[in-house]
């Protein structure tokens, strides 16, 4: 039985004139005849107005609070307007004001699903700035905890990425895996999440006994996460493939001029890893594949992400193999802060424990400038430090890639559909804090 | 491989006098130009075969003026050649009376984005850019936060966009 639905709709027309409602009944009754294929009552029926619909900053596919504004033409994107800020909390401005040591702490806030890379890169930064060579257990250490982030930024991306399109259970085996992760990080560091590890010249502490076994053991048992339970999942799911094939496309060219970086990049095909590329701890000793794709797509970034979760583990596993006993930071007092002993049994200790921890003092770094760039999981995590000579820097500006690729979004999600837009966000990965610092 | 002071020396030989000076400092190399021939050592810099820095960075700029520095502001731009593994930095001065620089987007297209940033942060206008608004912090904001003269707490416009009760 079909209802005849004409009948209702004047009260769906905007005009009141008679000439209006015939049209819009004309419109409606071509539109509902089962089996008409007047093309033009079609057209006629897409010719509707732009409507600007708001995104965020509260919705849960951000993955954090980012907004964006949508100037849609029924269903399609015409145009996209990006809005961060809703965490800026002027990292830079607080840097003017803090030692490099202090500052360390506050990086933690920055990308904070993998808070150790953010401390790593800020203290490469500033021995840089200082020309400092580090001991080797020391940079094990921090290749070890790197690659663990990265697998524990890898894990939530692509775990909540795939629950955003619909796929539930990865998103459990993924969190259980990441749970682990935050044990090992509350062995190694004292906490799960802001981890503040690293000091300028060394660590905040050596692993305890029995970490590495730990380490190991967990290894073991991550593998079968990987393919069965993420790739079995994922990998040759035709819901999932249909649903980002395709999604957030960008060529080579244009993404190197936008300056992408990281696994978004790779996807495109262009093997850029300052791994490789600008090795810096132990990188060029290691031996590792660069993941690559080559269509650009959301599905080619995920696959990317699982690539490289495979290449960490191989690159953890070599650290474990190859770390030997030895100090984790440098022999020299005007640059490590002593050890705690030291400091109360000594007056050399407490003088230099004094002159570093104290306010208006801190590491007296060369004048000049520099600019340090880490491979983060989200891509270049650049650091440009400007020293007058002081304990505290004279400007840092952080190069986030997550505010980059989030400036990139009109352009990846041009012509495409709102849900796209969202699938387009989640293959990105892009943290709020990092984005805003 | 492109060494850094081929690179310098090409630029100083190419453009002369609009290459103010260059520096080498744990191994990066900056180079400072003047605002005027900017765009033209920027193309070069990104279409000569043997700089090819194709790779849109980061741009920020530094306000030197507890450092007493003359002018003021230095625009940064950092650059990254692909294919031959290299950095550059390259440093515009920019007066206090004149704040004005021309835009890049139409070099990289990434730039527009960051400059948004610059311009909140430091209030330097960038010159034929799209959509020169602020980026971070709300529209009704009137000051540039990182500045040297503005205060880590702020001037108290917290109070004035916030009434209390509000």
């Amino acid at each position: 039985m079909q209802h005849d639905r004409s009948e209702d709709v004047e009260e769906f027309t905007i005009g009141t004139s008679e000439e209006a409602v015939k049209k819009a009944k004309d419109i409606y009754r071509k539109h509902f005849k089962i089996g008409d294929e007047d093309e033009e009552s079609i057209r006629a029926l897409k010719k509707t107005e732009r409507m600007i619909l708001n995104f965020g900053p509260q919705h849960p596919a951000t993955h954090g609070t980012l907004r964006m504004l949508f100037e849609l033409e029924g269903e399609t994107i015409v145009k996209l307007d990006p809005r961060p800020g809703y965490l800026h909390t002027g990292f830079e401005k607080l840097a003017e004001h803090h030692t490099f040591n202090q500052f360390i702490a506050v990086t933690d806030r920055m990308n904070y699903l993998s808070p150790l890379s953010n401390n790593i890169g800020f203290a490469l930064a500033a021995e840089k700035l200082l020309g400092l060579e580090l001991p080797e257990r020391c940079q094990y250490i921090r290749v070890i905890q790197a690659e663990l982030t990265r697998i524990s930024d890898h894990l939530v991306s692509i775990g909540t990425h795939a629950l955003d399109m619909g796929a539930f259970t990865v998103f459990l085996y993924v969190f259980r895996q990441r749970e682990f992760i935050y044990d090992l990080f509350e062995v190694s560091t004292g906490s799960r999440l802001t981890t503040s590890y690293t000091r300028v010249g060394g660590l905040l502490r050596d692993f305890p006994d029995g970490h590495v076994e730990q380490i190991r053991n967990w290894c073991k048992q991550f593998k079968e996460t990987c393919t069965d339970q993420v790739e079995g999942l994922l990998n040759h799911n035709k819901i999932f493939q249909n649903r980002i094939q395709g999604i957030g496309k960008i060529s080579a060219a244009n993404a190197i001029s936008y300056g992408m970086t990281g696994p978004s990049l790779r996807a495109c095909g262009v093997p850029y890893d300052l791994r490789k590329d600008e090795p810096y701890l132990l990188y060029d000793r290691l031996d590792f594949d660069v993941a690559i794709g080559n269509e650009g797509d959301a599905f080619e970034r995920y696959l990317v992400r699982m690539e490289e979760l495979k290449q960490s583990l191989r690159l953890v596993e070599q650290c474990l193999d190859q770390m030997q006993p030895g100090p984790i930071k440098v022999d020299d007092n005007t640059v490590a802060i002593p050890d705690k002993n030291h400091v109360y049994g000594s007056i050399e200790g407490l003088i230099h424990h004094f002159k570093l921890i104290m306010d208006h003092h801190g590491i007296t770094m060369p004048k000049g400038e520099i600019y340090s760039a880490t491979e983060s999981p989200n891509g270049e995590l650049g650091w440009y430090i400007v020293s007058n000579g002081e304990g505290t820097p004279y400007k840092v500006h952080v190069r986030a890639p997550s505010f980059v690729h989030f400036g990139m979004m009109p352009v990846l999600c041009q012509g495409q559909m709102i849900g796209d837009a969202v699938a387009t966000l989640g293959s990105l990965n892009v943290i709020a804090g990092e984005c805003d610092r | 491989m492109v060494d850094k002071n081929l690179t310098a020396e090409k630029l100083k030989s190419q453009f002369g006098e609009a290459v103010l000076r260059t520096e080498e400092f744990r191994k990066e190399l900056t180079v400072f130009v003047k605002r005027e021939k900017m765009l033209d050592v920027l193309s070069f810099l990104r279409d000569d075969p043997e700089m090819l820095f194709d790779m849109f960075i980061d741009v920020t700029a530094v306000d030197y003026l507890k450092m007493e520095k003359n002018p003021r502001f230095q625009v940064v731009y950092h650059l990254r050649s692909l294919k031959h593994n290299q950095r550059i930095r390259v440093k515009v001065p920019v007066s206090e009376s004149d704040l004005k620089i021309p835009s890049i987007h139409t070099l990289w297209k990434g730039a527009a984005w960051c400059e948004r940033e610059v311009y909140e942060m430091y209030g330097i206008i960038f010159e034929d850019h799209p959509d020169l608004r602020r980026l971070l912090i709300p529209e009704t904001f009137t000051h540039f936060p990182l500045r040297k003269d503005y205060p880590l707490r702020g001037k108290g416009e917290r109070e004035i966009i916030l009434p209390e009760g509000s």
